[in-house]
């Protein structure tokens, strides 16, 4: 067992009350930060401590709060990111079913070493049950002075708002989640102006994913070395909440060392693959990804190594595919998904991805043919002209459906029909 | 709950005045636009046109800036529902856990195809994208509460059990 931080007061039916939160350390980091009055202080930690954002790009967190302009109005916003609509992904529900007084503290932090009045916090219908324990623990925050007017007596103040969303995927990108907030269409909006410059209401506003802001609460307290050494890679820094899921024993959310193998979390962690399958290939990071093979099955599992292996952390939502899957019929399911979500803005994407969509379906249907597939990788090709990163999420799975499962897609035009199905 | 009291429109004076006093507190009206969409829904079942217009006037936007929000989320309906929407997870992990046979189990015990409503008015059946649940796979919503670990026969013990529960009258519950 590795050490549990985010995940400390895990229980299997319960999310931790405000006692078992103050017991195990919390709302100190808050306390002391506000006792001394130093909000530069809680900058230099996180900056000490490396935070890589959480919610897929892997920004780092003291670079994005640099972004804030000096000059900046006095009003600014922070936007909780509890959208995770990304498939495979269910991390920042497991964290905040865990324990939502640490999200409360950590965007607390947040909002007081930036100077943020106000914050939304944005969560998917889906997610109801998460909405109604944080409301909860809201309520018990303000009631104990940890957020409102006049934090701990301090001065300073902050209030937080859930706001529910309709329920869309791209409502959690970076930029389209300002509009959602504002109550206007979802679609993203190219920077600059960058959202820490121009964002809601053309404030600066600090969008962050709930992972992120439940590492602060540690780093403030424990300082940024600390967090550093939590991680199993040099160039990594905390720990990572991995979740595992598709065709494993012990499908679920763990909590462990950023940088910890593959295999051991398909393994040790996950139960191994289904009845002693093969393992054929995961999502490393969600359904935006590139599928990776068995060659790859010990890479450590950060940013680095990852990037160095051609792929990306995205969300760290390791989806297993086992022998016993069609990989035509898995791209087809993910591409079908991209088609309803695309938020419709742009081309490529719009009527790209509903093309590439039609060609997979039919050679999943016995009625593929050889020209399909350079056209399948020209079309893909093309994803890489849409506006937002939306596209280049949905390119993942088909690109590498070419690159390491031609084999499986011409046997598909071979047989005139899906070899999987009888 | 269906009941026309101190109702000039589609809602209540009381719920109009909770929303009202929600409109205000907000940074903009349009911030409410989904949250009053969801009260309209929670009173009405879905948004219908009127339904649409009076949310609109309370939000100080035309009934077609609206309807472009209204009809880009997974969660408005503009269309009558059951008393029960049942969201089956249609993504990649749930996919491999056999959501196409569970699917036709759904379609076949409600007597519809993926979208409709059984006849009784007590079902409605959307298939939606992953619900963030995949630890549970196959899962479903129902009325956005999560079931995992879904097999026909749960299938079916869960409708009987909402069945039985849709017999209670309304306001007892
Ligand atoms: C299509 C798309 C969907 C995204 N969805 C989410 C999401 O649901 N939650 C999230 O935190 N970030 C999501 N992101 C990443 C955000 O753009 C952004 O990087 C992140 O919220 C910033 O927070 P962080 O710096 O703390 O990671 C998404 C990005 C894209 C392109
Ligand atoms: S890439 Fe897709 S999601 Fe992004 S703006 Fe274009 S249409 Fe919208
Ligand atoms: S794929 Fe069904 S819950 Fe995620």
């Amino acid at each position: 067992m590795y050490p549990q931080v985010l995940f400390k007061n895990r229980q299997p039916d319960r999310p931790a009350t405000l006692a078992e939160y103050r017991e195990s350390g919390g709302y100190q980091a808050l306390s002391n930060a506000l006792a001394k009055g130093a909000p530069e202080a809680i900058r230099e930690a996180v900056d000490a401590s490396d935070l890589k954002g959480r919610g897929g790009a892997g920004f780092p967190v003291a670079k994005k709060w640099g972004t804030i302009p000096e000059d900046a109005p006095e009003k600014r916003y922070l936007l909780v990111n509890a959208d995770e609509m990304e498939p495979g992904t269910f991390k920042d529900r497991e964290m905040i079913q865990t324990d939502p007084h640490m999200l409360i503290e950590g965007a607390v932090l947040a909002a007081y070493g930036t100077g943020c009045g106000k914050g939304f916090l944005f969560i998917r219908p889906s997610y109801d049950t998460s909405a109604e324990i944080l409301e909860q623990a809201i309520d018990s925050a303000r009631q104990a002075g940890y957020l409102g007017k006049n934090i701990l007596g301090s001065g300073f103040s902050f209030h937080l708002d859930i706001h529910r969303s309709g329920g869309r995927y791209i409502c959690g990108e970076g930029t389209a989640i300002l509009n959602a907030t504002m109550g206007k269409r979802p679609n993203p909006k190219n920077p600059p102006p960058f959202p820490t410059d121009k964002g809601l209401w053309g404030l600066p506003t600090l969008v962050h994913n709930v992972e992120t802001l439940v590492c602060l609460p540690h780093i403030v307290r424990n300082g940024g070395e600390w967090f550093k050494n939590l991680a199993k890679s040099d160039d990594g820094s905390g720990t990572k909440l991995y979740c595992v899921s598709g065709r494993v024993n012990r499908p679920g959310c763990y909590e462990l060392p950023l940088g910890t193998k593959l295999s051991e979390i398909i393994e040790e962690f996950g139960g191994g693959v289904i009845g002693g399958n093969q393992f054929k290939a995961c999502l490393p990071g969600g359904a935006s990804t590139h599928y990776l093979t068995a060659e790859n099955y010990d890479v450590d599992m950060d940013s680095v190594s990852l990037s160095n292996a051609g792929y990306r952390l995205g969300t760290s939502a390791v989806i297993v595919f086992d022998e016993t899957c069609c990989m035509v019929d898995a791209t087809l399911n993910l591409t079908t998904f991209f088609v309803r979500e695309s938020c419709g803005w742009c081309t490529p994407c719009r009527e790209g991805l509903r093309y590439i969509q039609d060609l997979l379906w039919r050679i999943e249907n016995g009625a593929g043919e050889e020209a399909y597939i350079p056209r399948l990788q020209e079309f893909a090709g093309y994803l890489k002209n849409a506006y937002c990163a939306f596209a280049l999420g949905a390119a993942g799975p088909i690109e590498s459906l070419l690159a390491h499962f031609e084999d499986e897609v011409r046997a598909h035009l071979a047989e005139k029909k899906c070899p999987f199905k009888s | 709950m269906w009941t026309d009291e101190g109702t000039d429109g589609m809602i209540p004076d009381s719920l109009r005045k909770e929303l009202e006093a929600e409109i205000a507190a907000a940074e903009t009206p349009r911030e409410r636009a989904v949250s009053v969409m969801f009260a309209f829904q929670h009173h009405c079942g879905y948004m219908s046109d009127s339904a649409l217009k009076e949310a609109a006037d309370l939000l100080g936007m035309t009934p077609a800036e609206l309807e472009e929000l209204a009809t880009f989320y997974d969660f408005i309906y503009r269309k009558p529902v059951g008393r029960y929407v049942l969201h089956i997870c249609d993504g990649v992990v749930c996919h491999i856990h056999g959501y196409n046979f569970l699917m036709d189990h759904l379609c076949s015990r409600l007597e519809i195809q993926p979208g409709g409503t059984s006849t009784d008015g007590l079902f409605t059946l959307l298939p939606v994208c992953c619900i963030g649940y995949c630890d549970h796979a196959p899962a479903m919503l129902v009325n956005r509460k999560m079931h995992g670990r879904l097999t026909p026969e749960r299938v079916d013990d869960l409708l009987e059990q909402l069945k039985k529960e849709a017999d209670v009258p309304a306001g007892s519950v």
